[in-house]
């Protein structure tokens, strides 16, 4: 808890960012006039259609892309010094899992690179495995392995730096729907245990009502904010809080938003 | 029957792979009447022998200095120089094979140490992509035939001979593969684990280590079994200008000078024989170590 005393109460600061693509066909707005603010130990995600920019934005945060132009601040930082400083944890669309490496190895993989000392290896390694609940499946391969086992496996190698930031790239689009609400869980468990913050790319409506505490709705060519939701759902939450009015409230007013992103998009047009 | 055939230790291509040995038996021995009776005919004409076509056949067969030998003097040819003669003898085959093989080997190390050096080197730096690659395939649009007995030649007059100009002439045919398919290789990993690295801050030594070169090895092994044939080729080549006193090269050209076909197809079954044992030991290791990239699982 000291290391959080130290961090700036900012952990995510994005202002009037654009960013442009050169393509063969000219340049592209990717993102236009972005203004974002995340504070520590928020969950926020961000929600649109596909090619609204917000896989971009997190990969802008992660210092994957550079901005055109606008200025990005995570923890206090310039995007490259946070990265340089391991200050956050990233989680892919896919495991991104090694082959050759057994579960615990792949955990370990980040460490190794970073230069840790071998016994904090695997002691972080055990760590953040028991957390995803995987402690059984350490000496395994990444093909012994169902779809959602593989992504605790990420989400673990991610957290096994002990990164304050966490941003989590549609990590959950590819597995079925009953793996999906079972990893929701164990991740809201697991953001309520860390108190870590997460900035969480998906185009799950359900998903991101379920997680968060502030939802980011974002609207395509060019990727802009139309929409910040509070998601003022109780802290302790099981998957069934679906079922309730105000889940549906805040689920309708995500729709709402991207409705609207996508007929501000047809008028321009 | 089959079923224990395929699980047992022989393996589920032995059926197929017999089948087409028959069928190239077959095929050989006729080949063979065909190839030497009009010799055959003359002869009988000269002597004025009255002659049938089952005398016709078994003469093809029995021929001496036949334009086409059958497969059993060749086994006959093989026994004569492998098995009747010492290992360490000029005569034995065994001796020439281990003479053009050692050239083999040195000249597939060579080879491959060599194209994975400029492998790395073109994908590492911009400008030896640019510059490096054409005059690469370049290289390789000149005929080895063309090119050996200068290598040879001038390599001599500086006083190098033997093993190593020989090696030279494997490594200049395989290092060519092997740079094609490492460099392919190394730039196969998916963008998505390139783009964890560098959130890890990884430098480009620990990418090498860690994603470029796991992924390049499947690539690597299945150039180094074209390599390994070429490595064999090259060897052979390098024998025939130079009028090497030993190895397969040389056994070709003497069988050719003296007419003695039996002797040049004995020493092409023993090249053939060797290429393929060379490439099954690549293959082992090609499978040992895509097994172990698979994590243990077998590779299909």
């Amino acid at each position: 808890m000291n290391s959080i005393a130290i961090l700036p109460e900012t952990a995510v600061q994005v202002q009037q960012l654009v960013l442009k693509f050169n393509t063969n066909d000219g340049p592209v707005v990717a993102l236009d006039g972005i203004d974002l603010t995340i504070e520590q130990g928020e969950f926020v995600s961000l929600i649109g259609p596909s090619g609204c920019g917000k896989t971009t934005l997190v990969r802008v945060l992660a210092d994957l892309e550079k901005p055109t132009t606008g200025t990005v601040l995570v923890n206090g930082v310039a995007p490259e010094q946070a990265r340089l400083q391991q200050s956050y944890g990233y989680v892919f669309q896919s495991p991104a899992l090694l082959p050759w490496r057994t579960v615990k190895d792949n955990v370990i993989l980040p460490l190794e690179i970073m230069g840790y000392p071998k016994f904090r290896q695997r002691e972080l390694a055990d760590k953040y495995l028991a957390l995803v609940y995987l402690d059984e499946f350490k000496g395994k391969y990444p093909w012994q392995l169902s779809g959602g086992m593989q992504q605790r496996v990420s989400i673990a190698r991610a957290l096994s730096v002990e990164p304050q930031l966490l941003f989590m790239d549609e990590p959950f689009g590819a597995l079925d729907e009953i793996t999906r609400d079972h990893l929701n869980e164990q991740l809201r468990q697991l953001w309520r245990n860390t108190s870590k913050t997460v900035v969480f790319v998906t185009h799950s409506i359900p998903e991101a009502v379920f997680l968060s505490s502030r939802i980011v709705v974002m609207s395509p060519r060019p990727g802009r904010i139309i929409d910040i939701i509070d998601c003022d759902l109780p802290v302790d939450r099981s998957i069934d809080i679906r079922e309730s009015q105000q889940f549906l409230e805040i689920s309708h007013r995500v729709r709402q938003g991207l409705k609207a992103g996508h007929s501000y998009n047809d008028q321009s047009a | 029957m089959i079923s224990r055939l395929r699980s047992g230790l022989i393996g589920s291509s032995t059926l197929p792979v017999l089948t087409i040995l028959f069928a190239i038996l077959i095929v050989w021995y006729l080949g063979a009447i065909y190839l030497n009776s009009p010799q055959l005919q003359d002869r009988y004409k000269k002597q004025g022998v009255h002659w049938s076509y089952i005398q016709l056949a078994y003469d093809s067969w029995n021929m001496k200095r036949a334009v086409l030998p059958s497969p059993h003097q060749i086994a006959l040819e093989l026994k004569r120089t492998i098995i009747d003669q010492k290992v360490t003898s000029k005569r034995s085959l065994v001796y020439h094979t281990g003479v053009t093989l050692s050239s083999t080997l040195l000249g597939f190390v060579m080879g491959t140490l060599l194209g994975i050096l400029l492998a790395i080197g073109i994908v590492y730096v911009t400008t030896l992509d640019l510059s490096l690659m054409p005059w690469i395939i370049a290289s390789q649009t000149i005929p080895i035939l063309a090119l050996a007995p200068m290598i040879i030649v001038v390599l001599g007059a500086i006083g190098i001979t033997g093993l190593l100009p020989k090696s030279l002439i494997s490594m200049y045919l395989c290092f060519f593969p092997v740079t094609v398919g490492v460099v392919k290789g190394l730039r196969s990993p998916q963008p998505m684990l390139l783009d964890l690295l560098e959130t890890y801050n990884a430098n480009k030594i620990k990418v090498f280590w860690h994603l470029r070169l796991p992924v390049a090895a499947p690539y690597l092994f299945a150039s180094l079994k074209v390599a390994m044939a070429l490595s064999l080729v090259g060897a052979i080549v390098a024998e025939l200008p130079a009028g090497a006193q030993a190895g397969l090269g040389s056994r070709l050209l003497s069988g050719s000078y003296y007419g003695q076909t039996n002797l040049i197809w004995a020493a092409l079954v023993c090249a053939a024989l060797t290429s393929a044992v060379l490439v099954a030991v690549v293959g082992f290791f090609q499978r040992l170590v895509c097994r172990y990239l698979a994590g243990g699982q077998e590779a299909v």
